[in-house]
């Protein structure tokens, strides 16, 4: 089976911390990763091949320096990494992004695709769906189970808010996948050799033969107009005195906003 | 189009190297220089003291082209799940009728609240109708009645089409966030997650699409400037629903739901046990941290049963295995907005705050003062949670004898 993985390499958004004083990001020296997500899309992808064959091919559209989460994918144990690379890639939002990697997908004619539920910088989760509406195949969102795979169909248990749905596809299908579907492995020593030679093939706007329109800012509907940090609640009521009598000051305030009954 | 530093007018100051997520920019020279890794994001564009930084529009950068009024009203998705509608469907009624309302008073147009129901019954359709829906377009089908992505955005696709909406809002719930996207594909349009405010511009032709991003740790306002419809998901529990109107009523219109391919079939559904209790639909929610321990949390049920309230937890708590997930409150976990929030021994980390910090009234208990927690409760008490939790629970009880 052709298993293609889409990763993307964000900042460590656990690592940032907010100044209080100023009320800005501290992102010093705050590293570049895998989405933690993708980690388990291509640790599925993985154990889907071990299982039945195949090959795994990391994808992913960024600055040059993604290669570096290519390279990361290749020591887990992918066997091919394609990079996305180009000027007019830069400001794309979900559809553009998604319209870009759904050109490349098809190219490699992936039949089972794996992504991650979302990306950790902008918690959209967006891009699966939308590429797999964009190869006009189907996709299952929230994966925690694959139950069985063969070479036409998947079934897979699909996490919802109020329990799972158990789905069977047709294959070529897209998956997006949560953290509780499996425990990413670790590098390998022969994967860690390999990853240090290798070099993603890279892929440009003309390659993928996209046009402007389509990519990067001009493809993108979605415009940042500001950014801002969240604000404090405003209405603060202290409590004064002792322990004791700051609890029977909240006990009346309760009663009289009639918290309780 | 790209990002300058015009170099006359930097002046080094370096505020703009904090504002970008990206970590495109870099001082050369004592002047700001935007690398290659610009994501043109803006975000340094208005953090510059100076005005120094530019966007500079490249020969043949068309802005888009379509006609920012094509189409007029709002148009929401009322989802219905094993065929009762999900809470959020009327809370995003309640927001489509406010910026219906911004449009008329703005731009004076009057518009239409327009609302999509897909499977369930007509019972639901009529429902939609008294929680403030002008119109409403009923598919209903075999098919239908569980959540299909292709036969639920190749349904609500046609719907928009045909009823030309300039605004479209889904809730941002497993559903939602599942096949909307593939809607907004399928229309080549823009679709902004998981909204927590929507406002329309002054002019009520663009929507303000605020949204938590960077796990939280900012804020974002997104606009469509220049396709339509506008889309959004919005997250549950933000917005508010309008009373029900026993006597409003809405038209509605079959929708043809027969013709629907689908390559991916749900045969089964287990209801998770551990979910039964919703935090996310009660009223009040006693939360425990990692300050709590194992045993503190059944002080907490204790106080929550008291206040006819349920439990939530924070992430360290679930991670530790004192309570299951389905109890967690944060970006990982459920958005709640109760009436009554009280936080024992939780730090406030902003995973947990963009979780629960839209509740009406929060309590703090905390040993630390310094805790974060306390910036967004209403009232903050410090103290030990194994002392100050039981004095509670003795007070409160006292109080209602
Ligand atoms: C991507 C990502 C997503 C996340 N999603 C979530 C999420 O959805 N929900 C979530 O909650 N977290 C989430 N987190 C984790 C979050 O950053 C914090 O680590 C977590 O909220 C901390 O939980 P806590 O406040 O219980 O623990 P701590 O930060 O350890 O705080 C414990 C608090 O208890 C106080 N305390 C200790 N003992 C006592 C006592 N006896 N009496 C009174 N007070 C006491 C301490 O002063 C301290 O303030 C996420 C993190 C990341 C990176
Ligand atoms: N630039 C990208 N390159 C490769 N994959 C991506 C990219 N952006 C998003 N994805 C994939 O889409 C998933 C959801 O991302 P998002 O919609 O941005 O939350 C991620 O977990 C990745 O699998």
């Amino acid at each position: 089976m052709k298993i293609a993985v889409c990763i993307k390499q964000v900042p460590d958004t656990s690592e940032v911390k907010l100044d209080k004083t100023t009320n800005t990001l501290i992102r010093d020296g705050i590293p570049s990763i895998i989405n933690p997500y993708d980690l388990h899309a291509l640790e599925a992808a993985l154990s889907i091949r071990d299982q039945v064959g195949g090959t795994v091919t990391v994808v992913t559209m960024g600055p040059p320096q993604a290669e570096e989460a290519l390279r990361e994918a290749i020591a887990v144990g992918a066997d091919d990494a394609v990079l996305l690379t180009d000027r007019a890639f830069a400001g794309s939002d979900t559809l553009a992004t998604s319209k870009t990697l759904s050109a490349a997908l098809r190219a490699l004619e992936a039949e089972l695709i794996v992504c991650g539920k979302q990306a950790i910088d902008g918690d959209t989760a967006q891009v699966g769906p939308e590429v797999a509406e964009f190869l006009d195949i189907p996709h299952v969102a929230y994966v925690r189970r694959v139950e069985s795979v063969s070479p036409t169909g998947i079934k897979v248990q699909r996490l919802m808010d109020d329990g799972y749905d158990v789905v069977e596809a047709e294959v070529p299908v897209l998956l997006t996948v949560v953290k509780e579907l499996n425990t990413p492995r670790m590098p390998s020593l022969k994967g860690k050799m390999r990853a240090k030679k290798f070099e993603a093939k890279r892929m440009t706007a003309a390659d993928l033969g996209l046009a402007q329109g389509d990519l990067g800012l001009q493809g993108s509907p979605t415009q940042v107009n500001r950014v801002f940090t969240p604000e404090g609640r405003a209405e603060r009521k202290p409590l004064s005195g002792s322990l004791d009598e700051q609890v029977t000051a909240l006990v009346a305030e309760l009663k009289k906003d009639n918290c309780f009954c | 189009m790209f990002l300058k530093v015009n170099t006359e007018r930097c002046v080094g100051c370096q505020a703009c190297l904090d504002s970008c997520p990206y970590d495109a920019i870099m001082m050369k020279d004592d002047v700001a220089v935007i690398l290659e890794t610009c994501q043109l994001c803006r975000a340094c564009l208005s953090t510059c003291p100076e005005g120094a930084i530019q966007e500079i529009e490249e020969a043949g950068d068309l802005k888009g082209d379509a006609a920012p009024d094509a189409g007029s009203g709002v148009l929401i998705y009322a989802e219905q799940r094993h065929g009762t509608l999900a809470a959020v469907s009327m809370e995003l009624l309640g927001a489509g009728r406010r910026l219906v309302e911004q449009v008329r008073q703005r731009r004076g147009q009057a518009a239409t609240l327009s609302a999509v129901l897909i499977g369930g019954d007509s019972g639901l359709a009529e429902e939609l109708g008294r929680f403030g829906a002008d119109k409403v377009y009923h598919a209903s089908g075999p098919l239908l009645d569980s959540f299909h992505d292709e036969a639920y955005s190749q349904i609500l696709a046609t719907a928009i089409q045909q009823a030309m909406p300039e605004i479209v809002l889904a809730g941002a719930t497993a559903i939602g966030r599942s096949f909307i996207p593939r809607v907004a594909a399928r229309l080549g349009t823009g679709l902004t997650a998981d909204c927590t405010s929507l406002e329309m511009d002054e002019e009520g032709r663009n929507l303000l699409q605020v949204r938590p991003a960077w796990g939280g740790n900012i804020m974002a306002s997104i606009l469509t400037p220049h396709r339509r419809p506008q889309m959004a998901t919005v997250r549950p529990r933000v917005m508010k629903a309008l009373p029900r109107d026993e006597n409003r009523r809405a038209e509605v219109f079959p929708l043809d739901g027969g013709k629907c391919r689908t390559r991916a079939r749900v045969v089964d559904f287990v209801k998770e046990v551990s979910m039964k209790v919703n935090i996310a639909e009660s009223d009040v929610i006693v939360a425990g941290g990692r300050g709590v321990g194992k045993e503190g949390f059944a002080l907490l049920t204790e106080l929550a049963e008291l206040l006819n309230g349920t439990v939530g937890a924070s992430r360290a708590a679930v991670d530790e295995g004192w309570i299951p997930y389905g109890h967690q409150v944060g970006q990982t976990g459920k958005t709640v907005c109760p009436k009554l929030y009280i936080a024992c021994g939780i730090s406030g980390a902003v995973q947990h705050l963009v979780g629960m910090q839209s509740s009406d009234t929060i309590v703090a208990i905390n040993k630390n003062p310094d805790a974060p927690i306390f910036n967004v409760a209403t009232y903050g008490i410090v103290g030990d949670v194994k002392e100050v939790v039981p004095m509670l629970i003795r007070k409160l009880k006292e109080a209602r004898a």
